[in-house]
């Protein structure tokens, strides 16, 4: 239960949500983080403006929370420079193939009851817990 | 033009939630994952309201019909379950559990710790880049142009 903080959770989640919600209500989109940058990455190139400025809000989010007073919570990246590659190609390349990651399966498609992506998001979550479980607990530190 | 702007300040709001919630900290998602070692249940009340609030977002648009800013909804249609949902789903879940990060986070903490998350991203577009070697879905998956979920 170490670190638990149950109201920056909900909080933070409903921001997520409302984030999602407001990408929906304006300009119809999906808040797939991975769709929205792979798209910008694949042929032929889908519309960019709105990807590019979602994405660029995205990265520019720490500045805005410190110029409003906040505290940014620490950020520990525990795992080496050859594993962040490793992960990196996985992750990237899992989220293409399974048409989305943790926002647009896990958020956005389990908020509108998508068979797919209830099924994706319990897919990658009982992976993901595997695979903590192996590189902590069987082979870890 | 104000499609970009809103898109830029709900791509904002987005990072904000991941910073607030703590989910673009790597080691609380970790923690999170380890369910046999001091499991930190934080991450299932950030999804859980998340869920929440985009589900009702969702309910309205659609009852709304048009977006605001846009001509159409571009909501995925496809219901049925196929080997490469499976497949990158478990691929992606490896990934996420080796250091902890997935797209959203990893953009969100480039300028806090720069080095890690720029080489994650780095490796990610690869990854992404790579995709694009796989040889097409049969005709029935239609590219439906970013409508991915």
């Amino acid at each position: 239960m170490e670190g638990f903080d149950p109201v920056g959770a909900i909080v933070g989640g409903a921001l997520i949500g409302a984030s999602a919600a407001l990408l929906l209500l304006l300009n119809g989109r999906i808040a797939g983080i991975s769709g929205i940058l792979g798209e910008l990455l694949a042929r032929p190139i889908a519309k960019t403006g709105w990807r590019i400025a979602f994405l660029s809000g995205l990265v520019l989010a720490p500045l805005a929370y410190s110029s409003f007073g906040g505290h940014l919570a620490t950020v520990t990246v525990g795992a080496s420079f050859p594993l962040l590659v490793l992960a990196g190609l996985l992750v990237g390349f899992g989220a293409r193939l399974g048409s989305g990651c943790t926002s647009g399966h896990g958020v956005c498609g389990i908020g509108r009851g998508s068979p797919r992506s209830l099924v994706a998001t319990a897919t990658f979550m009982a992976v993901a817990v595997a695979t903590v479980f192996v590189t902590r607990h069987l082979i870890g530190p | 033009m104000s499609g970009i702007a809103s898109a830029f300040a709900v791509g904002l709001l987005f990072g904000l939630g991941l910073l607030v919630s703590g989910m673009a900290d790597p080691a609380k998602v970790i923690g999170f994952l380890d369910v046999t070692g001091r499991w930190d249940p934080s991450l299932a009340f950030v999804m859980a309201a998340a869920v929440a609030v985009s589900a009702v977002g969702y309910q309205f648009a659609r009852r709304r019909g048009r977006p605001v800013l846009a001509d159409r909804l571009e909501i995925p249609t496809r219901r049925d379950l196929d080997p490469r949902l499976l497949a990158g789903a478990a691929i992606f879940g490896l990934g996420w559990g080796l250091a902890g990060l997935c797209p959203g986070p990893a953009l969100t903490i480039l300028t806090v710790v720069p080095a890690e998350a720029a080489t994650f991203v780095a490796a990610m577009v690869a990854g992404m880049l790579l995709f694009r070697l796989v040889p097409a879905a049969e005709p029935r998956t239609v590219p439906t142009g970013g409508a991915d979920a």
